[in-house]
């Protein structure tokens, strides 16, 4: 296949970038979108000319590294998958295809594809978690769990927190991925005593970093690329009204 | 390690190695082995509270054993600096663990124990592990259990509302806990959550995107990594009372594996430069179920999940050559020759058996797909029993990944696998109290080489990982710590100045050879030379041919790669160059130590050493101990120098290993 990409190139944070073209002729359909990116990489090195840097690691679509906007989508056009996963067989000879970093004030561009998410880890620190000491567990089984909840907490705990929900967000907001956190431990007996408490925190603590607010545009759950639904964010909504009315506090 | 001082004794093959002083593990208790952990933990010493935030603990690596140690020892108080390549912890390479965690929990009442963990880790690592941390293993696995669900970790559950597990190979007990196909992410995500906590509680002190490039040794004793912020280039120093390594496995020397494309060997290969001996190079583990490769161009290789094996069933045409679509060729003219050859395991045999008999059937011609180089594993036969709902409650994700990657339908035809690179067993040698042989560096996790022998059971891993980060390091590090804090050290001191140079002067050397090839190029070529002779079967030949190959190619590599842009931002050529440099090195450590082991066991198989009917032949009179290399480079010599740790079996006999 003929493939012609443009790219957006910045040198680094400061540096105004804009988009390169790039010609490739011998793209192949078994190919990954990362792996024509190393097709072209090795090409820009060889002509001296700087290769492209982007975010990846596991390239199995479970690690969150990867993150590129392709024609416009967070991701690229097939549902449920993130950048590394997606294949060339999905694109035609002749094809020109756009490709751009996140594009958020949250996630600053460090250079080229590569952005900042360092906020998402801040929005953990803030309350993702179930204030549990190394050694201090009860025996596994002393709680059960039914079926439908763990399945459910489980769903929502799949998140790899690769900010696509971010990029799509006309607002920039990251209320997708904070409310499948708050979701996967507050449908736990596990991460009830915090459930609150946590909800108000991690919300605060998103408010505080650049990110945008929610008005229910759902770009978010669109673009996901593991199928977290809308409906944590409903979930989320409940847990931060239940600690109003009960008027718990995050200190 | 004083002992390791005196010249070593004699030339062995044929110069490729020196022999040195025998070591031994002097930390396990004397006491039966089921009392020896406890033991140790009475032993440990403890530090004062009030003490603890005095003392730095640097851990490279936040995986689930560097992850769960960081946030351990910040719980205990201990002022910790966490390190890692990646822009957040998350995203570890422990994050792609797929199947499950083993744990001799016994729910099932199937006569699962803590003898029978140990027992049969001893004997899926084919006799080459130490008994004491086997045994230790086994014990802690039930802890580990209880705190991740604590954490909020998902396991899969049954309607009971109790947790589920299933099958694993090797083993003939349903033992291993899963959260889907996502096990390693769901731990992580447990171990990572516990360290933001601590993060934000001001225990630990993150470091993302900085990458260890060397140990500081001063005075005899680990003080601090040299690092470079893979951000803006910055090369820095960090000191502190004892330092930890949990910096994954080097599967990627093989260029293609199922390892994240980052993970590397370069702090483990570093601290061997600077006196840490590496122990069991060669052990490498293959498994047998992956994605076989499609081109050229292809970056690395998919594991499709062992639990697979539950399920599906391995064959090949009967036929050579047979071109026939799969679901053309009749039931009569294949052959399930994993059922056919071990009945009593049938297609849950360990990982080293199901790989090499992949290989064998396509060396015979029957192997499937482009080039041969595949088997068939199929669920036809699951569908029609279980019912498609059940299957794809199990295995769904796996199935939507073969399919996005291969375009092909698991429910509709069988899946192609092939056997390709994907943990190793071997690492920094140990004791039992997780040291290595430089004071004050401990190593914890896929980095150390301790538990798994020649060949590491499905769902060990992580068992083994959290099993050090959460228990065993928080125990030890401690105890060392108790002798601290140490003398107080700066940038000026003689150690640091040198580690700072050396690390700087390596990446001017890598910038300005501006030669003819890219670092991937070399890390191709470097990756199929190991593949071919270091990989699934070894010779005597093939070995020296590597080994005879390997100095040139390190020699062409330092003279003609090319690294576009500098070293002072940004720059991934870079970061991989410096990753590859290592590389080559290990490889011929590997080689080495491949061709020094004149036997077969678990993932080593040499093709000189095989019974009759091709299985392993273990020399138990002559190899039954774990082979600790130390660097020799630099020394009179010049070559490797092998340290013999005599391994002893009181409980489990040594046998030949049977899946018949
Ligand atoms: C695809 C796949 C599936 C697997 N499935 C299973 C399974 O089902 N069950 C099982 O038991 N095991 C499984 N394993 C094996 C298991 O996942 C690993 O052995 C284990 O997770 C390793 O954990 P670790 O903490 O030792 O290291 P890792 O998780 O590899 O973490 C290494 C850490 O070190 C850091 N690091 C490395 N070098 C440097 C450096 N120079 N400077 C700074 N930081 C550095 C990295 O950033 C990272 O944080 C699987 C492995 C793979 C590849
Ligand atoms: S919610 Fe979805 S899109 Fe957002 S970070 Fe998580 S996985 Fe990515
Ligand atoms: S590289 Fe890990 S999710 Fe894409």
């Amino acid at each position: 296949m003929r493939i012609t990409l443009r790219v957006w190139r910045q040198k680094n944070a400061d540096a105004k970038g804009k988009m390169e073209k790039y010609k490739l002729d011998d793209v192949e359909e078994d190919m990954s979108f990362l792996e024509m990116l190393d097709v072209l990489n090795e090409k820009l090195v060889l002509a001296d000319e700087d290769p492209i840097s982007f975010d990846h690691d596991c390239r199995e679509g479970i690690c969150g590294s990867c993150a590129m906007v392709i024609n416009g989508t967070p991701h690229g056009p097939q549902k449920n998958t993130t950048t590394c996963q997606l294949h060339m067989r999905h694109f035609k000879d002749g094809d020109t295809i756009d490709v751009e970093p996140w594009r958020a004030r949250a996630f600053p561009v460090i250079k080229d594809l590569v952005t900042d998410r360092s906020a998402f880890d801040q929005i953990i620190q803030a309350g993702g978690y179930v204030s549990v000491n190394t050694g201090s567990a009860p025996e596994a089984h002393a709680t059960p769990v039914d079926k439908v909840s763990a399945d459910d907490a489980f769903d929502a705990a799949t998140c790899i927190g690769c900010g696509a929900c971010v990029a799509a967000c006309p607002n920039g907001s990251s209320m997708l991925f904070t409310s499948a956190k708050v979701t996967h431990l507050g449908l736990l007996p596990q991460g009830q005593p915090e459930r609150q408490t946590r909800a108000i925190s991690m919300l605060a603590k998103q408010d505080e970093l650049d990110f945008g607010g929610c008005t229910n545009v759902g770009a978010c759950a669109e673009v996901c690329p593991k199928g977290i639904p809308l409906a944590s964010i409903s979930r989320l909504n409940h847990d931060v009204l239940g600690a109003t009315l009960t008027g718990a506090r995050a200190d | 390690m004083s002992e390791l001082q005196q010249e070593p004794t004699s030339v062995q093959g044929e110069g490729r190695w020196l022999l040195g002083d025998p070591i031994a593990d002097d930390r396990a208790p004397d006491s039966p082995v089921g009392d020896r952990w406890s033991d140790r933990k009475f032993s440990a010493r403890l530090v004062n509270p009030a003490n603890r935030r005095k003392m730095t603990a640097i851990i490279v690596g936040t995986g689930l054993a560097g992850g769960a140690a960081a946030a351990t020892l910040g719980e205990a108080g201990y002022h910790v600096k966490s390190f890692c390549f990646q822009d957040s912890p998350r995203r570890a390479h422990s994050i792609a663990a797929q199947g499950g965690i083993n744990a001799a929990k016994n729910y099932r009442n199937d006569g699962d124990s803590i003898h029978r963990l140990f027992y049969d880790t001893v004997k899926g690592g084919d006799f080459r592990s130490r008994e004491s941390n086997v045994h230790r293993l086994a014990e802690v696995s039930l802890n580990i259990i209880d705190q991740c669900v604590a954490q909020g970790v998902p396991f899969a559950r049954e309607y009971s509302g109790l947790l589920d597990t299933r099958s694993f190979g090797g083993t003939q007990v349903s033992r291993t806990f899963y959260a889907r196909g996502q096990t390693g992410q769901q731990l992580l995500i447990g171990a990572y959550s516990a360290l933001e906590r601590q993060i934000a509680a001001g225990t630990v002190e993150m470091h993302p995107r900085t990458e260890m490039l060397d140990l500081i040794v001063a005075d005899g004793r680990a003080r601090g990594i040299v690092t470079r912020s893979i951000l803006t280039g910055r090369i820095e120093t960090h000191l502190a009372d004892v330092v930890v390594l949990c910096t994954g496995g080097y599967g990627n020397v093989y260029y293609l594996s199922t390892n994240a494309k980052g993970s590397n060997v370069t702090a483990a290969w570093r601290a061997h430069k600077r006196g840490a001996l590496f122990a069991n190079p060669c052990y490498t583990q293959i498994h047998p179920t992956c994605i076989p490769v499609s081109g050229e161009y292809q970056s690395k290789l998919t594991l499709m999940s062992e639990s697979l094996r539950n399920d599906g069933r391995v064959w090949v045409p009967k036929e050579r050559g047979d071109s026939r679509p799969p679901n053309s060729i009749p039931e009569e003219e294949r052959d399930y020759y994993l059922e056919r050859q071990y009945p009593a395991f049938g297609n849950l045999v360990p990982r080293d058996i199901a790989s090499r008999a992949a290989k064998n059937m396509c060396d015979a011609e029957q192997g499937v797909g482009p080039g041969g180089l595949g088997v068939y594993l199929d669920f036809k036969d699951a569908i029609g029993r279980l019912g498609r709902h059940a299957v794809e409650a199990k295995y769904g994700n796996l199935f939507e990944m073969y399919q996005r990657i291969t375009g092909d339908d698991p429910y509709e035809v069988p899946m192609r696998i092939y056997p390709a690179i994907h943990y190793t067993m071997g690492g920094l040698w140990v004791d039992y109290d997780l040291r290595s042989t430089i004071p004050g560096l401990f190593v914890g996790g896929e980095a150390n080489f301790s538990d798994h022998g020649a060949n590491r059971l499905g769902a060990s891993a992580l068992m083994q990982g959290l099993a050090d980060g959460y228990f065993v390091l928080p125990t030890t590090v401690p105890n060392y710590l108790a002798d601290g804090p140490f003398d107080p050290i700066d940038e000026s001191h003689p150690a640091v100045v040198e580690a700072v140079e050396a690390t700087k002067g390596r990446i001017d050397k890598l910038l300005s050879a501006n030669g003819n090839r890219t670092v991937d190029s070399f890390h191709r070529e470097l990756g199929q030379l190991i593949w071919d002779q270091c990989g699934m079967a070894r010779s005597k030949e093939g070995l020296e041919k590597a080994l005879d190959r390997l100095p040139s190619l390190r020699e062409e590599f330092w003279r003609d790669v090319k690294i576009v842009g500098t070293g002072d931002g940004f720059n991934q050529s870079l970061e991989k160059a410096g990753r590859v440099a290592d590389f080559l090195e290990l490889g011929e450590l590997m080689c080495t130590d491949a061709l020094h082991r004149e036997e077969s066991c678990g993932g080593h198989f040499r093709v000189e050493h095989q019974t009759e009917d091709g299985e392993a032949q273990r020399d138990d009179e002559n190899f039954a101990y774990v082979a600790a290399w130390e660097y020799g480079a630099d020394k009179p010599g010049g070559k490797p120098i092998l340290h013999k740790e005599d391994l002893e079996f009181s409980y489990v006999h040594p046998s030949q290993r049977s899946y018949k």
